[in-house]
C-alpha cells in the first residue's frame, strides 16, 4: 500500500511542527525519516496514523483519502518509541489484542487467533516468552513484541517511531539487520523514524531528511550521502569539518587560505561560503603530494576502533582539523604527537548561504 | 494520599542501618507508646465503655430500632455514594490527565474544594441551595420531592465531601501512565469502550479500589455536612455518627459507645480490605520500564 502525503502542515501555538510536507512512499518500500530532535518526525507519523490531526494537507493511503479517518479505521501499524505494551496483559494477549477487539463478524476463531499469534511470535523470535508480562522482558524483547502486536492485524502500513533508540549499540545493530530481513520477507510498506544517520543509511531503501518541519532532501541512502543537497544534510549525515569563508574565483577563501571548491562551481562571487569535508576524506602524508596541500602539526591522536583520529593544527585555520585515517596507514607513517604532516583537502564540498542546525 | 508506587515502596524490606541498639530501642518504644496512647487505648476504651453495663445492655443498644435504622441509612448512603463517586472520579481523572483543555488548572484546584471547605459549610450550601427558602427548593417541595432533612440530602452532602478521594488517587496514576497504551489500542482497532474496559480500567484498578475505600471510610464516618442537612429525625435521617452524638448528648454514654463500636468495626473492616489490597498490589503489579 502506497502512502501519499500532500502539503501537510501542523502548527502548535507559536510553533510550526510540520511545514508543507509532501512525501510519497511506494508500496513495499522501507523509508527512513531522519532529522534532529524536535524536527517533527513523531508528529508526522502520528498524523499518518490518525493519532493527531493536521491543520491542512492530506494523507492518501493507496488512492484513498484517509486524512479524516479515525485512527481505529486506518489499519496502520504503529510501533511506539517506548513500546507502549499493555502492562496488564501477557505477551500472548498483547499480540492477540488487535484480533480480539474486532467485531464478532470479522473476528477470527480462538484457534485461528492462537495460530496467528504463535506464528508472529516465532517470526520475532519471542515464542518462548508467551506467558511473560512486559515488565519481565528486556528492551529489545519488548520491541519485538510491540512489532509482532502491530503486525497481528495485517496493517497496510507500518510506522516505527525510533524503534531502536532505547537499546544499546550491539542489540541495536542486531535488531536493525533483523528488521531489514523481516521487511524483505513480508514487504509491508514501512516508515521508520530515527535520528541516527548510520541506522538510516544501513536500513532504508530511501531516506528523507527533515529539519524544522521541512523536508531538506530525499533519495536513496547512497545518493543522499554522496550528493547532499545542502549544508544541513551534509552536516547531519556524519562528522564534518566546517570552514566558514567567502567565495572568490570559484574557490572559498578561509582566512587567507583558498580552498578548491571541487565540483561545486558556479558559486556566486563574494557570497558567504562554507567548505565541508568529512574527517575520513582528508588525506594525511609525510610528504607534500600537491601544491594545495597544507602543512599541519599533529596535536592529538585518538584510537577509534578501526580508524585513528587525528587533531591537526594548521597555520591557515584557527580551528583544528579533525582527520581520520585507517590504522595500517597510521602504522606505516609512524605518526606521533607533534609530527609535521601534509594535509590534502581536495574533496571539500562547498555550500553557500547560512544554515543552522 | 498515596499512589500505588508509594504503597509498593513502603513494602520493601527496611534498610539495614547501623544505629546503636539503644537508639533503635528508644525509637521503637516511642512509636509503640504513641500507638498505645493515641490508638489502642481509645479503641479499647470505646469497647470497654460500651460493654460496661454488660453484654445484654450492649446488645440492646445496638439492636434497638433507632440504632438499626441509623446503620441502615449509613450503609445505604455509602452504597450509593461510593459507586457514584467512583464513576465521577474516573471521569474527572480521565479528563484531567489525558486531555488538555481550557480551565483545566482551575478544575484541578476546584477538585480540592470539598477537602478545603469545612463540612459544616458544605452542608449549609446544600441547605441553602435545596431548602425551602430558594425558588428551586420550594419548587421541588411543591412537587413532593424532599431533599433536605431526608435521605437524598444526606446522600448529596456525602457525595460532595467524598468526591475528591477517587479522582485524587487516580490523577497522578493516570498521568504517570500516559496515553500511549490507549493510543496503541486504538491503532489496533479497539473502540472507545474496549480501550476503557480492556486497557484503562485494568491499569487503574488498584488505585481506583484504594480511592473507593477511602471514600467509603469517609462516607460512613462523615458527621459535619450530614449533620446540617439531616435534621436529626430519629429512625429517619440519623446516620451512625449522628446517632452516636445524640445518645451522647442525652448522657446515654453506654449506648453511645456501644453504637460507636459499630463504626470502629466498619473502620477495621476498611483497613483490613485496604491492607489485603496493598498486599495484592505488591504481589501482582507488574510495572513497565
Ligand atoms: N502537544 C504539543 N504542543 C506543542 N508543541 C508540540 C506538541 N507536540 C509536539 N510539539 C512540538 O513540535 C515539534 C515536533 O515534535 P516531534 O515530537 O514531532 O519531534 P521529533 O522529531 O519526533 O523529535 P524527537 O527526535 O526528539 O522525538 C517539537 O518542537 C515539539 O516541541
Ligand atoms: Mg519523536
Amino acid at each position: 500500500m502506497s502512502i501519499d502525503i500532500k502539503n501537510l502542515t501542523k502548527r502548535y501555538p507559536g510553533y510550526t511542527a510540520l511545514d508543507d510536507i509532501t512525501l510519497n512512499v511506494q508500496k513495499g518500500e522501507l523509508v527512513a525519516l531522519l532529522g534532529p530532535s524536535g524536527c517533527g518526525k513523531t508528529t508526522l507519523l502520528r498524523i499518518i496514523a490518525g493519532l493527531e490531526t493536521a491543520d491542512s494537507g492530506s494523507v492518501i493511503l493507496e488512492e484513498r483519502d484517509t486524512t479524516n479517518l479515525p485512527a481505529r479505521e486506518k489499519n496502520v501499524g504503529f510501533v511506539f518509541q517506548h513500546y507502549a505494551l499493555f502492562r496488564r496483559l501477557n505477551v500472548f494477549e498483547n499480540v492477540a489484542f488487535g484480533l480480539r477487539v474486532r467485531p464478532s463478524s470479522s473476528r477470527p476463531s480462538k484457534s485461528e487467533i492462537r495460530d496467528r499469534v504463535e506464528h508472529l511470535l516465532k517470526l520475532v523470535q519471542m515464542d518462548w516468552a508467551i506467558k511473560r508480562y512486559p515488565s519481565q522482558l528486556s528492551g529489545g524483547q519488548r520491541q519485538r513484541v510491540a512489532l509482532a502486536r502491530a503486525l497481528a492485524v495485517n496493517p497496510k502500513v507500518l510506522l516505527l517511531d525510533e524503534p531502536f533508540s532505547a537499546l544499546d549499540a550491539k542489540v541495536r545493530q542486531e535488531l536493525r539487520r533483523w528488521l531489514r530481513k523481516l521487511h524483505d520477507d513480508i514487504h509491508v510498506t514501512s516508515i521508520f523514524v530515527t535520528h541516527d544517520q548510520e541506522e538510516a543509511l544501513e536500513l532504508a531503501d530511501r531516506i528523507v531528511v527533515i529539519n524544522k518541519g521541512k523536508i531538506e532532501q530525499q533519495g536513496a541512502p547512497q545518493e543522499v550521502y554522496d550528493h547532499p543537497a545542502n549544508a544541513f544534510v551534509y552536516n547531519f549525515l556524519g562528522n564534518v569539518n566546517v570552514f566558514h569563508g567567502r567565495v572568490k574565483d570559484g574557490k572559498v577563501l578561509v582566512g587567507d587560505q583558498l580552498i578548491e571548491a571541487g565540483h561545486a562551481s558556479g558559486l556566486p562571487e563574494a557570497s558567504d561560503g562554507q567548505a565541508f569535508i568529512r574527517p575520513h576524506e582528508i588525506g594525511v602524508s609525510r610528504i607534500r603530494s600537491g601544491e594545495n596541500d597544507l602543512a599541519g602539526i599533529i596535536r592529538e591522536i585518538r584510537l577509534m576502533g578501526g580508524q585513528i583520529g587525528l587533531e591537526l593544527e594548521t597555520a591557515a585555520f584557527d580551528k583544528p582539523i579533525e582527520a581520520e585515517i585507517p590504522r595500517d596507514i597510521w602504522r606505516n607513517l609512524q605518526l606521533s604527537k607533534g609530527d609535521e604532516v601534509f594535509i590534502t583537502l581536495d574533496r571539500v564540498k562547498v555550500f553557500t548561504g547560512d544554515y543552522e542546525i | 494520599m498515596q499512589t500505588n508506587t508509594t504503597l509498593q515502596e513502603q513494602r520493601k524490606a527496611p534498610l539495614k542501618r547501623n544505629d546503636p541498639p539503644a537508639v533503635q530501642a528508644i525509637l521503637i518504644l516511642l512509636t509503640l507508646l504513641f500507638f498505645a496512647i493515641f490508638i489502642f487505648m481509645p479503641l479499647g476504651l470505646v469497647f470497654a465503655e460500651g460493654l460496661r453495663k454488660g453484654v445484654a445492655v450492649y446488645l440492646e443498644a445496638i439492636r434497638e430500632p433507632f440504632a438499626l435504622s441509623a446503620v441502615k441509612l449509613t450503609l445505604i448512603t455509602a452504597a450509593i455514594v461510593v459507586p457514584l463517586n467512583a464513576v465521577f472520579g474516573v471521569t474527572a481523572a480521565w479528563a484531567i490527565s489525558k486531555f488538555s483543555f481550557k480551565g483545566k488548572t482551575l478544575l484541578v484546584s476546584l477538585l480540592d474544594l470539598p477537602f478545603a471547605v469545612s463540612p459544616v459549610i458544605a452542608g449549609l450550601i446544600f441547605v441553602l441551595l435545596l431548602g425551602t427558602r430558594t425558588g428551586f427548593g420550594s419548587w421541588l417541595g411543591d412537587h413532593g420531592i424532599k431533599i433536605i432533612f431526608s435521605t437524598p440530602g444526606i446522600v448529596i452532602a456525602t457525595l460532595f465531601v467524598t468526591f475528591p478521594f477517587v479522582a485524587r488517587e487516580l490523577i497522578p496514576l493516570m498521568e504517570a501512565q500516559g496515553r500511549e497504551e490507549e493510543e496503541a489500542a486504538i491503532t489496533l482497532g479497539a473502540r472507545g469502550w474496549q480501550v476503557f474496559s480492556r486497557i484503562t480500567l485494568p491499569n487503574i484498578r488498584w488505585g481506583l479500589m484504594y480511592g473507593m475505600i477511602l471514600c467509603m471510610a469517609r462516607s460512613i464516618g462523615e458527621f459535619g455536612a450530614v449533620s446540617v442537612v439531616s435534621g436529626h429525625i430519629r429512625g429517619m435521617t440519623n446516620t451512625i455518627p449522628l446517632h452516636v452524638e445524640i445518645l451522647y448528648s442525652e448522657y446515654n454514654y453506654t449506648a453511645s459507645f456501644a453504637v460507636s463500636t459499630i463504626l470502629v468495626f466498619l473502620a477495621l473492616v476498611t483497613i483490613a480490605i485496604k491492607s489485603l489490597m496493598e498486599k495484592n498490589v505488591h504481589n501482582h503489579q507488574p510495572t513497565q520500564h
